[in-house]
């Protein structure tokens, strides 16, 4: 028997074992917990020592960063010319040159709108009004500045807009049109009104069941044959309705999960207070089922922002297309591999802060218990 | 003991059900249902699980829908009619087996959003009222935490406040304390004998006896979707007349 160190009721918080807290356990539990992580360890590292130094030597050290031609290239290791020669066309395609302050000054009027948005202590009314801004009036200011045609500034036709500031036109459009319209067919596809379902399972089911690259031509190629010129719009319009239709057939079916993890007591509950139906939705369920889903959310964005590229098949260059194009260059044969390095991490870049984004907003936004 | 049965009551009718029947697919839940509740009544609904009770009092503000009879709340019959059924909805309150608060929400935007967007009251009254309530069920203290980051039974006493913020003139109480922790009945309980002595029309199905003694001005016992007894308390608990009706008694108060 061991002695009673401490009265009864009165024994204190001790800290826990030394070895169960700190690196050296953080290690042996992550790392070599056993023999077979052991095994998996003593084999990543040896993967990183084989392949980290050399592609670093292709991307760095035995690159070449400064020229104007492909004979500034030594061809040891990337040639990082072709990307500084084509830079202007893999950002803004073949946009006037002269006239590209238009889209630099509506990234500056996005960027200066949008930050006061994450910044914690910015009032309410301000970023209400911040982002009703970019919601509303922004697209139409865009559309002013860069197809032009009023206020003084030249006509740029659509077939000229490429690279990343096509990519990005079409991911932004899709990612703000898609999701209202998302939810809506999500609400209609759990209405009591059999219509209204029955048209949102078919409209979601239609979309859902074609390739985007189906849509796309369709758009492009078939549309034509059977509305007269005159009525059909631009290509890249036709794009982006398409785009948007097929990515919120998409979008639906993640909002109507997270509609369906929705407790049934918080409708009733929502119902008992005397709530109509459009209020208890945007009030009550809305707000818990879309916190729920913002991963599926972002994922369809991200989906979405990546299926972009898939406008090349109609003609549209962007951010990839565009590298693509400039690697067919007869001058430049041979350079894809920068190309498509450089395309890669312009994506990466992007799909990647929407990540990040979601898991901080599903953060902020977690308050405990759901119910 | 049930002192408040020989009480005077009002003679207006608040609630009336007649020959209501409720159907489940091919299921019979509800038979002939026949009830009167006076303004200030407070009735007791007691009986065994699966006998229809919680689906009657949730008849009464149309969270489920019956095919038969009438249901008629403050004047207005319950029909597909939504207008309706918002205006009945907007004088009763209703308090919940699991609470149901909006977890999204702090315990304060729980109590003020209905007010504020049924009712239209402008937000600072809203919140005044919100706090007098959240101090009569004495929880001032919690009104910017979360719900999640309350107890069971501090739950269940917002919900009771976020009810009575619409200044409901009828309350439905469906089991109430069944979800609770056996600490946390008595502070629920008390919130509601406060409520009954206040002169709130209530029905309430619950299994608490003692509750049913205390306040209520007749009890209801209901049996496979029929109300099989209905009396005073003391003669509920003392002459019960009806077997089913003694052996569930014998069953829940037997030890």
């Amino acid at each position: 028997m061991t002695e009673q160190k401490y009265p009864i009721g009165q024994y204190p918080n001790l800290p826990p074992p030394k070895n169960s807290v700190g690196v050296v356990a953080w290690l042996r539990d992550s790392l070599f917990s056993n023999w077979f992580n052991t095994l998996l360890t003593i084999l990543a590292i040896y993967i990183v020592i084989k392949t980290i130094p050399g592609l670093l030597d292709w991307a760095f050290f035995s690159a070449d960063w400064v020229g104007t031609s492909r004979d500034d290239c030594s061809r040891e290791g990337a040639c990082w010319v072709f990307i500084n020669v084509w830079f202007d066309q893999l950002m803004y395609g073949r946009f006037p040159e002269d006239q590209v302050w238009r889209i630099q000054a509506s990234y500056i009027i996005a960027i200066a709108a949008a930050i006061p948005l994450f910044i914690p202590a910015v009032s309410r009314k301000i970023k209400t009004a911040l982002a009703l801004f970019l919601l509303v009036l922004f697209p139409i200011i865009c559309f002013y500045l860069y197809y032009g045609g009023s206020f003084g500034l030249e006509v740029v036709e659509t077939t000229l807009w490429g690279g990343l500031f096509l990519t990005l036109v079409i991911a932004v459009t899709g990612i703000v049109m898609s999701l209202p319209l998302g939810i809506l067919l999500a609400l209609g596809r759990r209405s009591n009104m059999p219509v209204v379902k029955s048209v949102c399972i078919v409209f979601i089911e239609f979309w859902r069941g074609i390739p985007l690259i189906t849509v796309l031509f369709m758009a492009s190629v078939m549309f034509p044959l059977f509305v007269p010129e005159e009525l059909s719009p631009d290509k890249l319009i036709r794009a982006l309705i398409g785009v948007t239709l097929f990515s919120s057939a998409y979008m639906a079916e993640v909002v109507r999960g997270g509609l369906q993890a929705i407790p049934k007591g918080q409708y009733e509950a929502a119902a008992a207070l005397g709530l109509n139906y459009w209020k208890s939705m945007l009030l009550i369920i809305l707000p818990q089922a879309l916190k729920m889903v913002i991963p599926g959310i972002v994922n369809t964005f991200i989906g979405l922002f990546k299926d972009t590229t898939l406008v090349l098949i109609i003609g549209l260059f962007d951010l990839l297309g565009m590298a693509q194009l400039a690697a067919t260059n007869p001058n430049w044969l041979g350079f894809s591999i920068e190309g498509y390095v450089f395309a890669a991490l312009g994506f990466f870049v992007f799909c990647f802060t929407m990540s990040r984004y979601s898991q901080s907003l599903e953060r902020r936004l977690n308050t405990g218990h759901r119910n | 003991m049930s002192e408040n049965s020989q009480r005077e009551l009002s003679e207006e009718v608040v609630i009336q059900l007649k020959q209501m029947h409720k159907w489940y697919g091919e299921f019979h839940v509800l038979k002939d249902i026949n009830l009167e509740v006076k303004k200030g009544e407070r009735i007791v609904v007691c009986g065994p699980s699966g006998s229809g009770k919680s689906t009657m009092i949730r008849c009464i503000n149309r969270l489920e829908e019956h095919q038969q009879g009438q249901i008629i709340v403050n004047g207005i019959e319950l029909t597909s009619d939504v207008k309706n059924i918002e205006e009945v909805r907007r004088e009763v309150g209703m308090c919940f087996q699991h609470f149901n608060l909006f977890p999204h929400l702090t315990i304060l935007e729980n109590l003020t959003l209905a007010p504020m967007w049924v009712r239209k009251i402008p937000k600072a009254e809203a919140e005044a009222t919100a706090m007098h309530y959240l101090e009569r069920v004495k929880i001032p203290d919690q009104a910017n935490k979360y719900p999640g980051q309350l107890s069971g039974g501090q739950q269940q006493r917002v919900a009771i406040a976020r009810s009575l913020c619409m200044k409901p003139k009828i309350m439905l109480f469906d089991e109430p304390t069944s979800a609770l922790d056996p600490e946390m009945i008595a502070e629920v309980l008390d919130v509601m004998v406060t409520l009954a002595e206040e002169g709130m029309t209530m029905i309430c199905v619950t299994h608490e006896m003692g509750f049913a003694r205390k306040v209520a001005d007749r009890v209801i016992f209901m049996d496979a979707g029929q109300v099989i007894e209905e009396n005073n308390p003391h003669d509920f608990f003392e002459k019960p007349e009806n077997e089913r009706t003694k052996l569930f008694l014998s069953q829940i108060l037997g030890h």
